[in-house]
């Protein structure tokens, strides 16, 4: 019987912790199938997966699964799943998952669907859903040869227990798949950079109403009250104006996010900002024009000049958390 | 050396999107087109690159319906020497696409082939990397500089926490995303000279479909917000309800 392979992404050793989502989805495939969820993972370990229905974790082990060696990942992956049988392959739709995804896809001569954000089984097999046209569209698909491929957008599904008694295995990476000519040969780490903005938890976006970059302490000590899972965004105006790096823009040429929070500060709220943000779980605005088209899909407002209400939030949410 | 630029006609980023009748693909009817903003940024790249260089061309691929000419003459007033059309319905599949173009390439004398990072319509990103495979050439992704030297490509690129420099040696594919290129402007004697500039045109290939879209349908509606109120005052009340209504903090 074919099983669903659940890919875990690692960060630095570390499991990440959308890994969880991914398997979460993985089982509601194969429950759907009526199959078994098998887990790929390197670098890190993935024990913690049997939690979230993982039958098999299967660790691969080689000495080119460096971090940063995607086209290797990509031939250990792709030659694990040829040797395998598998109905589908759940992936991250991370920056690093969107950048193995298409490449195991390819190499296997399948499609791919890319940010799933709602997955069913029924009688058609797997049907996925996955927004375009930035957002102003909901796309039903089916891949139509075996394995469906699909990278699902982080945060949008929880992640749900189902507990299982994994079995455990390590197998040696088959990387003799992987291009030739491709050399990582630096790392430039970015002034302050934390999360990265499309996989926080909670994001905090500052629009060109905050005047200039000297400003942008307001919303920095908004995202240090809401804690390490909070990362900071920012509207193109703001971007183009060098104020911000282009990594934290939010929107149709930026950053699509799913935060459970997000917080639009200053921000005007133009199509195509809505375009990376609109699927957010709950939206907070503050903007000192009332008829400003952010307010059409806040959840909650405030009317009022940000270089006030932000300080007071910031303060506000430190004393509940007690930070 | 020669680069060629994959290009696709996206519609407009302020564009309605109407859904046809059946409910499997979207109403052209005034719809505005334009080449995807990514897409923009690779051709800088390329243009770039051959100025620098001082030697070799630049060549647009596209694969489309026939109103992709309009959006290859534009790129062709930036500067592009030539274009091809591979003519079709690239619809959303992404695989599929991936073939097609990778059938045009194979034989071709490009470099280097660039991509968007994504096309702006149905936002697959994954076009550049599938073409990568099918050629069996290195591909970076995700890039916002490009040098060439000696046969390698260094390419930055943004990941997350900062910049990764990834070599990559030639004939080599990367797509680019926003960074050092600033898309220019037509000039009026580039948009003069695109006019008799080559721009070939032939159906695509066939190839099997990789995906079936079943259905398209709008998003349901967000619930109707709400203001809390106005200024500093209006804070209590917003942190109570995140914390009482909303549960998210
Ligand atoms: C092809 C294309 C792609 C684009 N892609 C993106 C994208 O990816 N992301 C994106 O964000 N935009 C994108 N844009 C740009 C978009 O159209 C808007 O121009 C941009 O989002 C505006 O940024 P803003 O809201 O920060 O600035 P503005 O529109 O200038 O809005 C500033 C807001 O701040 C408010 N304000 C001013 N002072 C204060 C104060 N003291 N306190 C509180 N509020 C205040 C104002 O009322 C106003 O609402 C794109 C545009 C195009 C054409
Ligand atoms: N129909 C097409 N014709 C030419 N290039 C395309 C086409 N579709 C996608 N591309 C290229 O592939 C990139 C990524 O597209 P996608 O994977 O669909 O997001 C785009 O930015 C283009 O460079």
């Amino acid at each position: 019987m074919a099983d669903v392979l659940a890919v875990a992404e690692s960060k630095q050793e570390m499991l990440a912790g959308v890994s969880r989502e991914v398997v979460t989805v993985a089982r509601r495939i194969a429950d759907g199938l009526g199959c078994e969820v098998e887990v790929a993972v390197t670098g890190a370990s993935a024990d913690e997966l049997a939690l979230y229905g993982a039958d098999r974790i299967v660790r691969v082990a080689g000495d080119d699964l460096l971090p940063g060696q995607v086209d290797a990942w990509a031939a250990a992956l792709a030659s694990l799943i040829r040797a395998g049988d598998h109905a589908a392959v759940v992936i991250a739709a991370t920056a690093a998952g969107k950048d193995l995804a298409p490449r195991v896809a390819a190499k296997l001569g399948t499609s791919l669907l890319t940010d799933v954000t709602d997955v069913a089984v029924d009688e058609g097999g797997i049907l996925v859903t996955r927004p375009v046209f930035a957002g102003k569209t909901l796309a039903q698909v089916r891949a139509l040869a075996a394995p469906a491929l699909l990278s699902i957008r982080p945060n949008v599904f929880p992640a749900v227990e189902s507990p299982r008694d994994a079995t455990r295995e390590t197998v040696a990476a088959d990387t003799s798949d992987r291009s030739p000519g491709y050399r990582v040969v630096g790392f430039e780490a970015s002034r302050g950079a934390s999360i990265d903005v499309s996989e926080a938890t909670i994001v905090v976006s500052g629009g060109r109403g905050l005047k200039g970059p000297e400003n942008w302490h307001l919303v920095e000590d908004l995202r240090d009250a809401l804690g390490e899972s909070a990362a900071l965004g920012a509207s193109r105006a703001v971007v183009d104006a060098g104020w911000r790096p282009h990594s934290e823009q939010v929107g149709q040429t930026g950053k699509t996010v799913t935060p459970k929070l997000y917080f639009a500060v200053a921000i005007s709220g133009a199509i195509q900002h809505l375009a990376g943000m609109r699927t957010s779980g709950v939206i907070v605005a503050v903007n000192r024009d009332a008829d400003a088209p952010i307010f059409g899909v806040a959840d909650y407002g405030i009317v009022g000049d940000a270089f006030d209400v932000v300080p007071a939030l910031a303060a506000a949410i430190r004393e509940l958390r007690g930070n | 050396m020669n680069i060629t630029v994959c290009v696709k006609r996206v519609p407009d980023t302020e564009t309605r999107i109407r859904i046809t009748d059946d409910g499997k693909d979207i109403s052209r009817d005034g719809v505005k087109y334009v080449l995807s903003p990514y897409d923009e940024f690779a051709v800088e790249a390329a243009l770039q690159l051959v100025e620098h260089a001082g030697a070799g061309e630049v060549t647009l691929l596209s694969y489309g319906d026939a109103a992709t000419t309009e959006s290859l003459r534009a790129g062709l007033a930036l500067g592009a020497h030539r274009a091809v059309l591979l003519t079709g319905d690239p619809s959303m599949d992404g695989w599929a696409t991936a073939r097609v173009l990778a059938t045009e390439l194979k034989d071709g004398d490009a470099g280097l082939v660039l991509f968007g990072i994504k096309a702006v319509d149905d936002d697959q990103q994954q076009v550049g990397p599938m073409v990568a495979e099918l050629l069996k050439r290195p591909c970076a992704s995700s890039v916002t500089a490009i040098d060439v030297a000696n046969g390698v490509a260094t390419c930055r690129r943004a990941v997350e926490g900062g910049q990764e420099v990834v070599e990559l040696d030639l004939p080599a594919v990367a797509t680019v995303t926003k960074g050092r290129y600033e898309p220019r402007y037509a000039s009026l004697r580039g948009i003069m000279m695109a006019k008799r500039k080559p721009l070939t045109e032939k159906a695509a290939p066939a190839v099997e479909p990789g995906l079936s879209v079943e259905v398209l349908r709008h998003p349901p509606r967000r619930p109707e917000g709400r203001i809390v109120g106005e200024g500093p005052p209006a804070v209590p009340e917003l942190v109570r309800l995140l914390r009482e209504e909303a549960r998210v903090l």
